[in-house]
C-alpha cells in the first residue's frame, strides 16, 4: 500500500462538456456505435513508508477533502504494492 | 465602512476590487493575505476572481481548505456581507459556503464578454439599491462558469429566492440562447440561506466607471454598504 | 561532463568552422563540452543578432522622451505625470509551430517577465498570429492551440489581452507565427535594468526550478525546419503561468525595496544568457556555483543546467547583505530564492562545481566577440516577374454584392471576436477602447491618460516590396494609433524573416529594414526595442517577409478616445486622405482572383505624416464621432465594418464618383486613407482643418437606413442588407473553427 492511483470522475447526469466533445470529435473520425465518452482525472499519491495509520481510510479522506468535489464527482482508489 | 478584500495565491482581481471600493466608492479597503487572515474591523468581504492556486485540480478547490477559510466562513455566520467574485464564487461554492459546483464551460473555452443580467431579487444585501432596475450589465471573463447542483437543491434556490442573477438578453429574457456557459437554469448568482454571502460569476468590479463600460457594478457595492449601515 | 569535441559536436550545436576557430583564439585552448553550450547559445542567430546586427544599426533609437532603446530588455518611453511605457514584442515561432499550446503560452511568459523586470507592471498584450492557407491540414489544430494558450497563460496571470491580428496565407504552412507584445506601465523613477553592479554583490536566483526542458530552444530558433522537426518536442518549455503570476507579484514587490541592483529574466539560452548579458552590461564578471541551482531532476549536468529554458525564473544582483530581506519576499510569495553566485572584477563568467571551475570565458568576448556577419545580398529575381504582372488583365466581378460578402467572410477580414473573446480583455478595468477597433486604448490610472496600442504588419505588401512593405507596417501602425485618439510616440519591431544565408532573404530584411527606417524618421517613431527571428523556412520554403511593429501612442484625455464604428444615423461619411490604391497586394486580389502579384500602390511619407497630424487635430476638436483606417479589404469593407463593428449596426448610403475599375474602386488597397464619420454640423471645420493641412476629404455619403448601399458613378453597385453582411463577418471564424 504505497501508491494510491485514484480515479476522479464527473457523477452520471453531471454534464461533462469535455467529454461530449472527444465524443463528437471521434464520430467525426469515422469511429461508429460509440455510446458515451466521459473524461475524468487520474491522480497518483505516493506515500511514505513510514506513513501511519489506516492507508486507505486517509487517502479517502484526501479525496473527500480536496481530491475530488462530492458534489459532482466520484472517486476510485486502486493501490500499487 | 471597510471591505476587506481576500488575497490567494494567483488571484488577479484583488486590485480591481480595490480600486472600486476605494477608489470609486471612496470607501475603505484592505487586502487579506491568505496566510493570515485578520478581519478585525472588516464590515463586508470581497474574494475576488482570479486563479487562486492556478486553478489547479478544480477551480478554486485549494484556496477553500486555506485558513483564510474558516475565518471567513466565521464572518459569514456572524451575518456580514461577503461577496464571492468569479474564481471568489467557485471558492465559496467549494468551500461549502454556497451549495453547488461549477463545471467547464459548455463549449470548453474561456468566455470573455459582456452579460445581461435579469435582476431576481431587489430586496437583498446586494441588490437593495436597485429599487426597479430589473437588468443590469456587467462583463464574464471565465471558463469554469457552469453552475451546477442537484435538482432538489435548484428547487430550495429557487423557492427561497436566492436566484440572485440570471444570463438574459438585453430585453431581460432568459433563455438557452442567454446562457454563455451551460449554467442551469441560467444562473449567474446565488445566495446563501442567510442571504449575506453572494457568489456571482460576472464582475460588478468592472462596471464602475462610464469610461470604461457602464456603472452597473455600482449598484451592488452600494447595497452591500447600505446592509451594514 | 566531458564529451569530446569532435567536428560532429561542433556541427550539431550550430557552430561553424571559422566559429569555432574564433572560439580557440578567445580561450587560448580547447573549450569544454560546457563552454562549446554556451558559445553556442550566446552565438546562435537568436541571442546575438548576428546576422542582422549590422543593418538593425541603421534604424533611428532616439527622440528626448526614450528613456531606454534598444539592448535593455524592453524599451521605456517617458509618457508625462511621472510614468513610462514600457514595452517589447517578440515571437515564439518555432516553439509554436511545434507545440502550439505551450508554444504560445511560454511566448507570452517570455515577453511579459521582460518587461516587469524593468520594473513595470504589465498592463496589456496584443498578438499578432500568422497561420497558413485555411486548407492546409494542420491550419485548424495550430489555430487552436495557439489562441487556446495564449488564453490559458494571459488570463491566468491577469493581463488583458486587448488585440492583435490574425492573417492567413500559404507562405506560413510551415512556419506560423506568434509574435506577442506586452505593455507596461512603471514610475519613471523606479526602472530597473540586467545589470551587474559591485564586485561581490550577491547574485540570486528566483522562481520555478530548473529541468531539463527547453536544452538548445535558442538554437532551434537558429536553424531551419524538416519534417524531424517535430521529433524536437522535448526542447519546447512548458510554461506555468499561476508561478508567473506569483513571481510577477514578488518581484514587483521586491523592488519596492532599494535592495535589487539589477535584475533579468532567464530567458532564451536561460541562465547562461542572462547572467553574461548583466555581467556584459556592467563591464564585471560573475561567478556561479553551479550546485546551488536549484533543479528539479537528479543528475542534471552543468551543460544542462546552464543552458535550460525552463520558465518563470529570474537572476537579482542584490545590495550586499539584503539577501534575506529579498528572499523572504519570495517566500512569502511560495517561491525559491536562492544565492547562486557573486558579481566579480576579473571579467571572467566562471562557473563552480563541486570546488572546481569548470567554465571559465572572458565576458566581453563572448558577447562583443559574437560573429557579426554582413552576408551577401541579392533582389530576388522573381521580383520582376511579380510586379511586372498587369491587374487590369483579370476579369472584373459580376456580382458586387457576392463579392464584398466573401470578402468580408474570409478569414483575413472577418469579426476576431473568436478570438478575443477567448481573452480576458477587460481585467485591470482600464481597457478604454475594447479589441475590435483599430487601436486599443488603456488608461494610467491617476491621470487623464491613456496608451494606444496596436500591431501592425501586411506580409503580402512585404513579399512584393519589402522597402515599401516596411515603411507601410509603421505607418499603419502609426495610423491605427492616430484613427483611437493617440500620439504615435514609438514603436517596437519584431522581424520575421526566411533563412538569413540565402542572399534573397536577406535582401529582404535590409529592405525592409530600410522601409521601417524611413517610416520612423518621417513619422517621429524611434524604435526602443525589437526582436529578430530568422529561419522560418521549412524544406526551402520561406515565409513572406513579416516585420510586425508594434506601436504605442500617448491620449492625452481619455475621454477623447475614437473609436472604429459609427455611432448613430445620420452622420456623414468622409474619405479623408490619399486616393491612391492598387489591385496589387489587395485580399481581393488575392481572395478572389487567387493572385499575389502586381506593383503595389505607394506609400507617401509627407502625406501620411500630414493626415495623421489633421486627424488627430479633428480628433481633439471632438469633431470626429468614428475613424476607421482604410487599409486591408479596400473602400467598401472598411465602409462596411465601420458601420456594423460596433453594439450597434446602421446602414449606409455611399455615392463615390472614381475613374478606373470599379474592383479597384471598392476593393484596391493603398496607404494614409481613413474613414471618418462627423455630424453634419460639423462639415466646414473637417473640410478646412483637413484642406489646410494639404488632405483631401471626399463626402461619402450617409448612414442610416438598414442597407449597405454603394452607387458607383451613380451606378449602384452594392445594395445589402446590413445584417447580411455582418453575419457573413461575424461567422467567418466560428464557422471554420467548428
Amino acid at each position: 500500500m504505497k501508491k494510491a492511483k485514484i480515479h476522479v470522475m464527473l457523477k452520471e447526469g453531471v454534464l461533462d462538456p469535455q467529454g461530449k466533445a472527444a465524443h463528437k470529435s471521434l464520430e467525426s473520425l469515422g469511429y461508429k456505435g460509440i455510446e458515451g465518452v466521459r473524461i475524468g482525472k487520474y491522480i497518483e499519491v505516493t506515500l511514505a513508508d513510514d506513513a501511519d495509520g489506516d492507508r486507505d481510510k486517509l487517502v479517502r479522506e484526501m479525496c473527500q477533502r480536496l481530491l475530488s468535489n462530492p458534489v459532482i464527482e466520484n472517486y476510485e482508489i486502486e493501490w500499487e504494492k | 465602512m471597510k471591505f476587506g478584500i481576500v488575497v490567494f495565491p494567483g488571484s488577479n482581481c484583488d486590485h480591481d476590487c480595490y480600486h472600486a471600493v476605494k477608489h470609486v466608492l471612496g470607501q475603505e479597503a484592505a487586502f487579506i493575505w491568505h496566510a493570515n487572515p485578520d478581519l478585525n474591523g472588516c464590515d463586508a468581504l470581497i474574494v475576488p476572481g482570479g486563479f487562486s492556486y492556478g486553478d489547479y485540480l478544480r477551480a478554486g478547490a485549494m484556496a477553500a481548505i486555506s485558513p483564510a477559510l474558516t475565518e471567513i466562513k466565521a464572518f459569514v455566520k456572524r451575518g456580514n456581507p461577503v461577496i464571492g467574485i468569479c474564481n471568489g464564487f467557485q471558492i465559496l461554492l467549494e468551500s461549502g459556503i454556497l451549495p453547488g459546483a461549477m463545471i467547464r464551460n459548455k463549449d470548453l473555452r474561456f468566455i470573455c464578454k459582456d452579460t445581461f443580467l435579469r435582476v431576481e431579487n431587489n430586496n437583498s444585501k446586494f441588490t437593495n439599491k436597485f429599487n426597479d432596475k430589473k437588468l443590469i450589465s456587467l462583463p464574464i471573463a471565465h471558463a469554469e462558469g457552469s453552475y451546477y447542483a442537484d435538482a432538489e437543491e435548484l428547487k430550495r434556490l429557487e423557492g427561497e429566492g436566492r436566484v440572485l442573477f440570471r444570463y438574459a438578453d438585453k430585453e431581460g429574457n432568459v433563455s438557452n440562447d442567454t446562457n454563455p456557459n451551460g449554467s442551469l437554469l441560467n444562473i449567474a448568482g446565488i445566495l446563501n440561506k442567510e442571504g449575506n454571502a453572494l457568489g456571482m460569476m460576472p464582475h460588478p468590479e468592472r462596471s464602475m466607471e462610464s469610461i470604461v463600460g457602464n456603472e452597473d457594478g455600482r449598484l451592488i457595492f452600494e447595497s452591500m454598504i447600505e446592509a451594514v449601515s | 561532463m566531458n564529451k569530446e569535441i569532435t567536428k560532429e559536436v561542433i556541427a550539431e550545436h550550430g557552430l561553424s568552422e571559422s566559429e569555432y576557430e574564433m572560439i580557440l583564439s578567445i580561450l587560448g585552448r580547447e573549450p569544454n563540452f560546457t563552454e562549446l553550450g554556451i558559445f553556442s547559445v550566446m552565438w546562435s542567430e537568436h541571442c546575438s543578432y548576428k546576422s542582422s546586427r549590422k543593418h538593425l544599426g541603421t534604424l533611428p533609437t532616439k527622440a528626448p522622451y526614450v528613456v531606454h532603446g534598444p539592448g535593455e530588455n524592453a524599451g521605456v518611453v517617458d509618457i508625462g505625470d511621472g510614468f513610462v511605457a514600457v514595452f517589447k514584442m517578440e515571437s515564439h515561432n518555432h516553439p509554436s509551430f511545434i507545440e502550439p499550446y505551450e508554444g504560445a503560452a511560454t511566448g507570452v511568459g517570455g515577453i511579459l517577465r521582460d518587461v516587469f523586470t524593468m520594473g513595470a507592471r504589465p498592463v496589456a498584450l496584443l498578438d499578432s498570429l500568422r497561420f497558413g492557407s485555411p486548407e492546409h491540414p494542420r491550419t485548424k489544430y495550430l489555430v487552436d492551440g495557439v489562441v487556446s494558450g495564449i488564453s490559458g497563460y494571459g488570463n491566468c496571470v491577469g493581463v488583458p489581452t486587448v488585440g492583435g491580428e490574425m492573417f492567413f496565407n500559404g507562405s506560413y504552412d510551415g512556419n506560423i507565427l506568434v509574435n506577442v507584445f506586452c505593455l507596461g506601465i512603471a514610475k519613471k523613477d523606479k526602472i530597473f535594468t540586467g545589470i551587474c553592479e559591485g564586485v561581490g554583490n550577491p547574485v540570486i536566483y528566483v522562481g520555478s526550478k530548473t529541468g531539463r526542458d527547453g536544452i538548445h530552444g535558442a538554437t532551434m530558433a537558429s536553424g531551419e525546419f524538416d519534417e524531424k522537426s517535430e521529433e524536437k518536442r522535448p526542447t519546447v518549455q512548458v510554461g506555468d503561468p499561476f508561478t508567473e503570476k506569483l513571481l510577477i507579484e514578488a518581484c514587483l514587490e521586491a523592488m519596492k525595496s532599494d535592495a535589487i541592483l539589477g535584475i533579468q529574466d532567464m530567458g532564451a539560452a536561460g541562465l547562461t544568457s542572462s547572467s553574461c548579458e548583466m555581467a556584459g552590461r556592467g563591464g564585471t564578471g560573475i561567478e556561479m556555483n553551479i550546485d546551488d541551482i536549484p533543479r528539479r531532476e537528479e543528475g542534471m549536468t552543468a551543460y544542462e543546467l546552464l543552458l535550460s529554458e525552463s520558465q518563470e525564473r529570474m537572476l537579482i544582483v542584490a545590495k550586499r547583505g539584503r539577501e534575506e530581506e529579498l528572499i523572504n519576499i519570495y517566500k512569502k510569495w511560495g517561491l525559491e530564492g536562492v544565492v547562486v553566485g557573486k558579481v566579480t572584477g576579473d571579467g571572467l563568467f566562471r562557473i563552480v562545481e563541486k570546488g572546481e571551475t569548470v567554465v571559465e570565458i572572458p565576458v566581453a568576448d563572448i558577447s562583443n566577440k559574437a560573429p557579426i556577419y554582413d552576408r551577401p545580398s541579392k533582389r530576388p529575381a522573381y521580383l520582376d516577374a511579380l510586379q511586372n504582372f498587369d491587374t487590369d488583365k483579370v476579369a472584373e466581378p459580376k456580382d458586387y454584392n457576392q463579392t464584398l460578402l466573401k470578402l468580408i467572410g474570409s478569414l483575413n477580414l472577418g469579426s476576431k471576436e473568436w478570438v478575443y473573446q477567448q481573452y480576458d480583455h477587460t481585467i485591470r478595468t482600464d481597457t478604454v477602447t475594447l479589441p475590435g477597433s483599430d487601436a486599443s486604448v488603456i488608461r494610467v490610472k491617476g491621470t487623464k491618460k491613456g496608451i494606444a496600442i496596436t500591431s501592425d504588419c501586411n506580409p503580402r505588401l512585404c513579399y512584393l516590396d519589402p522597402y515599401m512593405g516596411g515603411a507601410m507596417a509603421v505607418a499603419e501602425a502609426a495610423r491605427n494609433i492616430a484613427c483611437s485618439g493617440g500620439k504615435p510616440m514609438a514603436i517596437t519591431d519584431n522581424l520575421n524573416f526566411g533563412n538569413p544565408e540565402k542572399p534573397e532573404v536577406m535582401w529582404q530584411m535590409k529592405e525592409a529594414i530600410r522601409g521601417i527606417s524611413d517610416a520612423c524618421v518621417a513619422l517621429g517613431t524611434p524604435v526602443v526595442s525589437g526582436n529578430v527571428s530568422l529561419y522560418n523556412e521549412t524544406n526551402g520554403i520561406g515565409i513572406y517577409p513579416t516585420p510586425t511593429i508594434g506601436a504605442i501612442g500617448v491620449v492625452e484625455d481619455i475621454k477623447k478616445c475614437v473609436t472604429q464604428y459609427i455611432k448613430g444615423e445620420g452622420e456623414l461619411l468622409f474619405l479623408i486622405g490619399s486616393n491612391k490604391k492598387s489591385l496589387a497586394g489587395s485580399e481581393y486580389l488575392s481572395l478572389i482572383h487567387g493572385l499575389e502579384k502586381g506593383t503595389i500602390s505607394p506609400l507617401d511619407l509627407d502625406t501620411e505624416k500630414r493626415l495623421q497630424t489633421a486627424l488627430l487635430a479633428a480628433i481633439d476638436k471632438e469633431i470626429i464621432r468614428s475613424a476607421h483606417d482604410c487599409s486591408e479589404g479596400g473602400l467598401a469593407i472598411t465602409i462596411a465594418e465601420s458601420c456594423m463593428s460596433g453594439d450597434k449596426t446602421f446602414g449606409a448610403e455611399v455615392s463615390i464618383e472614381d475613374d478606373g475599375r470599379i474592383d479597384n474602386i471598392l476593393f484596391g488597397e493603398g496607404q494614409s486613407r481613413i474613414i471618418v464619420s462627423i455630424l453634419d454640423k460639423d462639415r466646414n471645420i473637417l473640410e478646412e482643418l483637413f484642406l489646410a493641412n494639404g488632405i483631401e476629404t471626399s463626402y461619402l455619403g450617409k448612414t442610416g437606413g438598414v442597407n449597405l448601399s454603394i452607387r458607383v458613378n451613380n451606378n449602384q453597385t452594392i445594395s445589402c442588407p446590413i445584417e447580411q453582411i455582418k453575419k457573413a463577418w461575424a461567422e467567418a471564424i466560428p464557422s471554420y473553427m467548428a
